[in-house]
């Protein structure tokens, strides 16, 4: 005998709704941060007028880019340890996907701070402030204004990337779907769950991405 | 001028070129202390390329600026990073297009250099702040964004930016070019302040009445070379050189 089709959903929401809370959303954040802090180190060694500096960069991103995902994850998970180097599933999904947003979301800062006219530089220049307080001070701040957006759209395809990491056996909001849809035998039911519940998260994230997007035009004309 | 006067820079032997093209060949100044030089020419004659040099923004291909009591910088070598912050401790710069930080308050703007750079308290760098600002008008746009103020409000922030840091030479870049016509005199009325106040500046202007007010020596500039100096009265009022009675009198409309 089958369990009624509500009951199903109603009981498989918390798993699936836990699989979000403990995996799928700090798998994100954690990969994005980091994705984040590789990607400024890169749009800087892409701006140095270092040839080799600028250079590795950009082949950073062209691999990253050139390649699909779920190969650069499969690669850190069953390569790695082919290497002798033994990685968890956790810490291996957290690394893919960070190099992954180091790659993309490093063009987007790029072009962020070559988006900041020259006579800000200048003016930093000229009352005396190091080139690492220009920065962080001038350039940064108002790189940040024209990169939310797309750094956003990064930000929600990774939630929904963070789905690959389920190949690897990271318990996560996909995951846990599958598994009960393997046990229930109902996947459409189970796969349209999952659908909807990352539709949420995305259609939160879309909102916190408009309030930032207000907060950071404060200072600027209409 | 005799050498022997209180300069307080002298620029011997300027070059610049970008790529091809020779902006800078050969310019020598001095400019001394307290004393009003305004910069005058044709447009691409070189008069930006010239203070961006003085402040370090421009590194020169060839020759010497000397600031007194600083070893002069030799530029047929490439400057330290030492020297040149050096060079740039001795101005500062006030831009044609203001460029104000646009994500701070004119208060924030005004006291970055002061407390980030020169290490001073924010209750210290405030009040001096906020006296300059007072000096020229905008006490009550403290907490306003550049936004928020017309072109010739930034511009006089622009200004007090520069003042805050106390530099020994003020340098102008055609601070009135950007503006509408009535907002000018505002604009001016600072700088006419700061002359009289003995304050060294450079300045680079269209605006040669206001030069032949101001200044106390005028230095025309074309094709990268300085082609006459002198008083204000000679310069502007008879030119010797012919280029620079054309330019003149086509700026004045005599
Ligand atoms: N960064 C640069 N790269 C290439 N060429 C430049 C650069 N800066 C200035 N130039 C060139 O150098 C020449 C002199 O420029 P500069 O800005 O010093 O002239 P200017 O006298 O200030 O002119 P204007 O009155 O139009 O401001 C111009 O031909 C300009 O095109
Ligand atoms: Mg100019």
């Amino acid at each position: 005998m089958t369990e009624p089709l509500w009951d199903l959903i109603t009981r498989s929401l918390w798993p699936i709704v836990g699989g979000a809370v403990t995996g799928t959303i700090p798998l994100a954040l954690s990969s994005f941060v980091i994705g984040l802090l590789i990607a400024l180190g890169i749009a800087l060694m892409r701006l140095s007028k270092l040839r080799l500096v600028s250079g590795i960069a950009r082949v950073y991103v062209s691999i990253i880019r050139g390649t699909p995902l779920l190969v650069q994850l499969f690669v850190i998970f069953y390569g790695l340890p082919a290497m002798g180097i033994l990685v968890d599933p956790w810490p291996s999904a957290i690394i893919a996907f960070s190099l992954n947003v180091g790659g993309y979301a490093a063009e987007v800062i790029r072009a962020a701070i070559l988006s900041v006219p020259k006579g800000q530089w200048e003016a930093a220049y000229t009352i005396r402030m190091s080139p690492a307080q220009t920065l962080n001070r001038v350039i940064l701040p108002q790189a940040a204004r024209v990169s939310v957006p797309p750094l956003s759209n990064t930000f929600i395809s990774l939630v929904k990337d963070t789905s690959l990491a389920s190949l690897i056996t990271v318990t996560e909001l996909f995951r846990q779907a599958q598994q009960i849809a393997a046990f229930s035998q109902e996947f459409m039911v189970l796969y349209i769950e999952a659908a909807v519940v990352y539709w949420v998260i995305c259609l939160a994230l879309s909102s916190v991405q408009s309030m930032l997007e207000k907060r950071l035009d404060r200072y600027v004309a209409h | 001028m005799s050498p022997t006067d209180d300069y307080l820079v002298q620029v011997r032997g300027l070059r610049k070129s970008f790529g091809e093209n020779e902006v800078l060949k050969s310019i020598d100044l001095t400019v001394n202390r307290g004393q009003v030089v305004a910069l005058i020419g044709p447009s691409g004659s070189g008069k930006t390329t010239v203070l961006r040099s003085l402040n370090g923004l421009e590194i020169p291909d060839a020759g010497v600026v000397h600031f007194a009591v600083q070893h002069p910088v030799d530029f047929s070598t490439m400057p330290t990073k030492k020297q040149l912050l050096q060079l740039r401790d001795r101005s500062a710069m006030v831009f044609q297009h203001y460029n104000l930080f646009p994500h701070r308050t004119v208060l924030q703007n005004v006291i970055e250099g002061p407390v980030r750079v020169q290490k001073r308290s924010v209750v210290d760098a405030t009040a001096d702040a906020t006296a300059l600002l007072e000096r020229v008008g905008l006490a009550d746009k403290r907490d306003a964004y550049p936004f928020e103020l017309s072109g010739g409000q930034q511009q006089r922030v622009g200004i007090v930016r520069a003042l805050a840091l106390k530099p020994e030479l003020l340098l102008f870049d055609e601070p009135t070019s950007a503006l509408d016509p009535e907002l000018v005199g505002d604009v001016l009325e600072v700088i006419r302040e700061l002359a009289a106040e003995a304050w060294t500046m450079v300045l680079v202007t269209h605006e040669l009445q206001f030069a032949q007010h101001v200044a106390d020596h005028v230095i025309f500039m074309d094709g990268g070379h300085v082609i006459e100096t002198g008083p204000p009265s000679e310069v502007l009022v008879n030119p010797k050189n012919e280029r620079t009675r054309q330019f003149v009198h086509r700026l004045l409309d005599r």
